[in-house]
């Protein structure tokens, strides 16, 4: 690996380490080995990773163990790669960005993408810092610690999958994992400046995630390169016994399409993502590539996604209910933070969960629970479900004309530390463009389009994001090839 | 859907979470803009639209019915706060007769 300065911050993109491609020919050459790989990312840790906290945990001597067998001849042989920390690998800490799981929780097993990343050769390395239990787009609601934005420390690098961004943007990872319920892969990756993929429902088990909202949650890669999304997506795709709603559908190749250009395809522009509520800057840089995507051949298609406006309030029904329920679970009795002294076992459940939990986990729980009890289940949770449907419906009516949809990731670039403190509205509200293909189940990808200027802030990434059919990622990925 | 409010208590003791009278005060109001902000909802006629539970084609699929190996015990009793005998152990949930 090529050496780069160390502990500057700077608003290039030059610090960010090789692409996966790059370094597997640096590998296939003998100029490095994946021990030098990994020696050198562990060395970055105290240094460069020191400003940006987007480490909370890593094991050298594993990965090096895993090194010394690794299988240079495998699609990602030697490849060392981060994982947010709510995925599971055997023996290693999975805090979910909590206290009730930072004690002394250990993974008992692997997840699935785990097991897949190995198959292909790749070595799993590091844990990366998150929103608690991903809820959360600033990575502000992390228990543990602060994660700063690698263009500008006083900003987020948004979230949930915050750490597993500011990684691959700092060159402390050559590759991450994230997990995406309402953007958190594709919005960290917009205000980051690297790739970040969400592929569709089911097309990537979810077995070892510890689960947010079972219905959205998806996981998906961050890279510097659309070709690198391309080859972890292909490593970690396909059907898996272990997760019922892994769909067995063949994995194509991600990789035979990927330069054929947008000539001839017809990208839909919905004017819905383009209203007042979005900074000039982001609309001028997304703008601007769509240009230059008709510039090589593509058609620009105005269309219209018209339940776009309800898709936030949607989502904020769906996604606390289904993470109530799920993190009913954490109860102090099998695993995580128990309560001292508890007076009785009611008296243990609520203690340990008001000691574990931090404020936003709170607020959700509390608001899943009121959307599901008695009386308000079919007013809330049953009108959302059916509200799902119509926003389902108006990208299945768009896919019928057009081969991807083009639009911002967020409305703005990333905001200050703590600008939504007390607010979280405010901060649901940054949301609205990325909620919606969680909803629908579909595919959807942020690559960097360039950098403007923010309240007070210079160079910040941004973000086009393109969305595809249900399983549709091999088209996807080509036209984010070339939107690259 | 025209409440805007959420009994914080109550609602927090539903899901068995104890809360602090600060973050109940601190709570009440965020919660009840939030819910104000998803009423927005009931401005859409659903009537006929069937719920969407689940974004896939495909879904409820049930896998073959075959032994294979577990986890071992011991891997999942070793997060267990508190274990005795292979067992999780927890406070007395049955009062003296």
């Amino acid at each position: 690996m090529t050496s780069r300065t160390q502990g500057e911050l700077s608003n290039e993109y030059e610090f960010q380490t090789m692409s996966i491609a790059a370094l597997r020919k640096s590998l296939a050459a003998g100029e490095t080995t994946p021990a030098r790989v990994l020696e050198d990312l562990a060395a970055k840790i105290p240094e460069t990773d020191a400003h940006i906290g987007a480490y909370l945990s890593h094991d050298l001597e594993a990965a090096l163990a895993e090194a010394a067998a690794a299988d240079l001849s495998l699609p990602l042989g030697g490849i060392p790669i981060g994982l947010k920390d709510n995925i599971n690998v055997l023996g290693q800490p999975c805090t979910c960005g909590s206290k009730f799981l930072a004690e002394n929780y250990k993974s008992p097993y692997d997840a699935t993408v785990v097991r897949k990343l190995r198959a292909a050769g790749a070595i799993p390395f590091g844990r990366l810092n998150q929103d608690e239990f991903a809820m959360g787009s600033s990575t502000e609601n992390s228990a543990l610690q602060v994660t700063r934005n690698p263009h500008d420390p006083e900003r987020i690098p948004g979230g949930s999958s915050g750490g597993s961004a500011a990684s691959v943007a700092s060159g402390t990872a050559i590759a991450t994992l994230g997990s995406d319920t309402g953007g958190s892969i594709r919005q960290p990756a917009s205000h980051c400046g690297v790739v970040g993929l969400k592929p569709s429902y089911g097309r990537v088990s979810r077995y070892g995630l510890v689960a947010f909202a079972s219905s959205l949650d998806q996981i998906g890669p961050l890279t510097t390169t659309v070709e690198d999304a391309a080859l972890v997506l292909q490593a970690i795709a396909g059907h898996d016994p272990n997760d019922t709603t892994s769909l067995d559908v063949p994995v194509p190749d991600y990789l035979a399409g990927l330069h054929d250009g947008v000539a001839g395809l017809k990208l839909g522009v919905p004017s819905e993502y383009f209203g007042d509520g979005i900074d000039p800057g982001v609309r001028s840089l997304v703008e601007t590539a769509i240009q230059k995507l008709a510039a090589q051949g593509a058609e620009i298609v105005p269309i219209s996604l018209p339940h776009t406006q309800y898709a936030v309030a949607a989502y904020y029904v769906i996604a606390p209910a289904e993470a109530s329920s799920n993190l009913s679970r954490f109860d102090g009795i099998r695993y995580g933070h128990r309560t001292s002294n508890p007076s009785d076992i009611l008296d243990l459940y609520r203690k340990s969960r008001e000691e574990g939990f931090g404020s936003e986990v709170k607020r959700r729980i509390i608001l899943g629970t009121y959307v599901l009890s008695s009386g308000y289940y079919e007013a809330y949770y049953g009108h959302a479900q059916k509200v799902r449907t119509l926003i389902r419906k108006d990208f299945e009516t768009a896919f019928q004309n057009v081969d991807a949809i083009v639009s911002p990731v967020a409305p703005t670039p990333a905001r200050k530390i703590g600008a939504c403190e007390g607010d979280p509205l405010l901060d649901y509200l940054s949301d609205i463009f990325t909620i919606s293909a969680n909803l629908a189940g579909i595919p959807g990808i942020s690559v960097p389009c360039g950098t403007c200027d923010f309240d007070g802030g210079s160079k910040l990434p941004v973000g086009i994001q393109i969305l595809g059919p249900h399983f549709g990622e091999a088209k996807l990925l080509q036209v984010a090839k070339a939107a690259e | 859907m025209s409440h805007h409010h959420i009994d914080v208590r109550y609602v927090a003791n539903l899901a068995r979470l104890e809360l602090t009278e600060e973050e109940i005060t601190e709570f009440q109001p965020q919660l009840d803009a939030i819910l104000g902000y998803v009423d927005t909802l009931t401005k859409l006629d659903v009537s006929g639209i069937d719920p969407t539970a689940h974004p896939s084609p495909v879904f409820g699929r049930m896998r073959d019915d075959e032994p294979h190996e577990s986890l071992p015990p011991e891997s999942l009793l070793q997060n267990a706060p508190d274990q005795a005998q292979g067992q999780v152990r927890v406070p007395k949930v049955v009062t003296d007769a």
